[in-house]
């Protein structure tokens, strides 16, 4: 066989098996969606579960999360933030940067059940926060963290250090160039990283298993010490719970197809930003 | 006061560079002294002993005998050492089954009376008897029982851990099955995802590779459970019509579900191998007259070698460490197998599925954190590996 005939074949493979990869991720979507998309309508988003969740909407999942999603966001944002600002900005390279980079990246290779398991010994026993909305924001936001940490890195490193020494010779210090010209020019960049945390965040599981998340609450969370529903969790419920599979399957349609909107919307976002961001 | 307001402003950004460490400082003192308790303690019931009676020459026993004496699997002494003689079990109940209210005492002050009347009738006879009611009334040897140990932890071969009198913690089946799985999945993925990352890299156009790029990141976006549901009204009843099982819930379905979740660590690590190649690389390769195909095999993937193992070893650390997608489909029976097509259970789909029915400072909750110790050193060494060679190629 020729040089040219094997390529042709080991291209013709490669060709398939990357298609494949392609349609693996359309035949998800395209499934969830077109199971789900029938479920959804107004009654199901704004309504709260009846009948042991086989019947009617699926509010409270959907505020959980959103709760969820703002309380680690409102944690891990500021400290992510910051961090990567202190790593990229003011650490020199060597030892504590390698140590504390290490650490972040071990962090971030941490099962998200041990982030479960840990969020319920430290915030819901020890700090005895007990089963809240609190303890499960703290448990996500560590989790979305490091994601943070690494974004915000990243964007600073990218801005150009002509930045930084035109803002000098002008006679601005140190942290007022971070304040008023690194952070501004970085800001598209960091905000990426923010959006695509959310999305992990609100699809995670493990971590509120056992530090937030309620199988069965009719009602809202009033504040931040209230157990929560949970968009993932409650999908996991009812995919799994064996009683009244066919009463139960279109709400797990319905509920999978919310989730996946939800990553979709965050992803497409988040391309946008960079798009503009390049032009 | 200006100079000490910026130097608190920069306290604040080092102290948030701090967190992530604390947390794992944190993570490991949580876990270990929770997980390494489990080892301070015997597998049996709080407050609880074991007696034989006195006659009878054993004078220890080890967890797996003691349950299988209680499931009567074992029921002669000669078979753990003893003497020839049927096994008699004499548990809290048997007592109140065959003594009166009155003779037991209405505190049960008289219990002990009643038991060493009762392990007196019968050389045979193995007494599970209140450690408070274990008065020198009773003429009885008690067993001594080994504390959990790190070795039957990881050899043994039961998970029982609500078993009674003698809970088993035996982790090797949900090793092995985490392993299986995680091993099939890399088997999948890497091949898929290593043909994607060559086709992105190099075969194709860069317009199509700016359309590959999000569908990447989409499906490293997609939830684990919504991974887990596709996975339990899909895979799972296309594996048992295929393979004409009694239940699809198998290793196999756990292999490709992970193996679909590993594929975005696997493309996204390798692609970005395969682009550091220097172009000059490749030049060389073409200026000798090989075809595109023949540098891709001959002088691309050698070079990005380590950093295609790092993808792979990454892609394994991502299918150990999944939990939700894993307890939805695999089935969860804590086999010892290497059949792909049986149930399994692995180590995070077990804390997930148990953890909410043990009792918060039990042994049994202690034992879900020693499993958690487990998984945490495992990823934390594949991270740590990880490092290690990156540092050494840069």
């Amino acid at each position: 066989m020729t040089a040219a005939k094997k390529q042709q074949i080991a291209f013709l493979i490669i060709r398939t098996l990357s298609i494949l990869v392609v349609g693996i991720l359309f035949v998800i979507l395209g499934f969830i969606i077109i199971r789900g998309i029938g479920v959804i309508n107004w009654d199901f988003i704004s309504k709260m579960p009846e009948e042991g969740m086989l019947e009617g909407g699926i509010l409270p999942a959907i505020i959980g999360t959103l709760y969820l999603i703002a309380g680690s966001i409102l944690f891990a944002f500021p400290i992510g933030v910051m961090s990567g600002i202190y790593m990229n900005e003011y650490l020199k390279d060597g030892p504590a940067k390698r140590f504390v980079r290490l650490m972040t990246d071990n962090l971030a290779g941490v099962p998200s059940i041990v982030f479960g398991l840990f969020g319920m010994a430290l915030f819901v026993n020890k700090l005895k926060f007990g089963d809240s909305l609190l303890a499960g924001s703290l448990t996500l936001g560590l989790l979305a963290l490091p994601v943070i940490i690494r974004t915000t890195e990243e964007a600073l490193k990218a801005i150009d250090d002509t930045y930084r020494h035109a803002s000098y010779a002008m006679g601005a210090s140190k942290l007022h160039t971070i304040k008023k010209i690194i952070l501004p020019a970085a800001f598209p960049n960091i905000i990426t990283g923010l959006i695509l945390s959310i999305g992990r965040v609100s699809g995670e599981t493990a971590p509120i298993l056992f530090t937030v998340a309620a199988y069965f609450l009719p009602r809202l969370p009033h504040s931040m010490f209230d157990q929560a529903m949970a968009l993932p969790y409650h999908l996991y419920v009812l995919a799994t719970s064996g009683t009244d599979i066919d009463k139960a399957r279109p709400i797990a349609y319905g509920t999978a197809l919310i989730l996946i909107i939800i990553v979709l919307i965050c992803n497409l976002m988040a391309n946008l930003i960079r798009k503009i961001q390049r032009k | 006061m200006n100079k000490l307001f910026k130097n608190l402003q920069v306290g604040i950004l080092a102290f948030s560079s701090l967190v992530t460490t604390i947390t794992v400082l944190l993570i490991v003192i949580f876990l270990f002294s929770e997980g390494l308790s489990f080892f301070n303690k015997k597998p049996i019931e709080p407050g609880f002993i074991i007696a034989v009676h006195p006659d009878n020459p054993i004078t220890f026993i080890n967890p797996t005998e003691c349950k299988r004496i209680f499931d009567q699997d074992i029921t002669d002494w000669k078979e753990v050492t003893g003497h020839a003689q049927p096994i008699t079990l004499v548990t809290l109940e048997d007592i109140g089954n065959n003594y009166s209210e009155e003779q037991m005492g209405a505190e049960m002050e008289y219990l002990d009376t009643c038991y060493n009347h009762f392990i007196q009738g019968d050389k045979g006879v193995i007494a599970m008897i209140p450690e408070r009611n274990f008065t020198n009334k009773i003429k009885a040897n008690k067993l001594k029982l080994d504390k959990n140990s790190i070795a039957s932890f990881v050899q043994g071969k039961e998970w029982f851990p609500t078993a009674k009198p003698i809970a088993q913690f035996g982790a090797f089946p949900l090793l092995v099955g985490t392993f299986l799985v995680s091993l099939g999945a890399i088997l999948l993925a890497l091949p898929l995802g290593l043909a994607c990352a060559i086709f992105m890299s190099e075969i194709t156009s860069v317009r199509i590779r700016s359309y590959m790029k999000p569908v990447v990141e989409l499906l490293a976006g997609i939830p684990s459970v919504v991974y887990g549901f596709f996975g339990l009204v899909i895979i799972v009843p296309l594996i048992q019509k295929v393979f004409h099982l009694d239940v699809g819930e198998t290793a196999l379905a756990g292999s490709i579900i992970l193996g679909i979740m590993a594929l975005p660590t696997i493309i996204t690590i390798s692609e970005d191998a395969l682009q550091n190649v220097p172009k000059s690389m490749r030049e060389a390769a073409y200026a000798l007259g090989a075809t595109k195909w023949q540098t891709i095999l001959t002088v691309l993937i050698p070079y990005a070698r380590s950093g295609i193992t790092t993808a792979a070893i990454l892609g394994i650390g991502r299918a150990i460490g999944e939990t939700m997608a894993v307890l939805m489909v695999t089935g969860n029976a804590a086999n010892t197998t290497l059949n792909i097509l049986k149930p399994v259970r692995t180590i995070p789909a077990t804390i997930a599925a148990e953890l909410g029915e043990a009792p918060n400072g039990g042994i049994h909750f202690q034992s879900l954190f020693a499993l958690a110790c487990i998984l945490f050193l495992i990823t934390m060494s594949i991270n740590l590996y990880v490092n290690f060679i990156s540092r050494k190629k840069a």
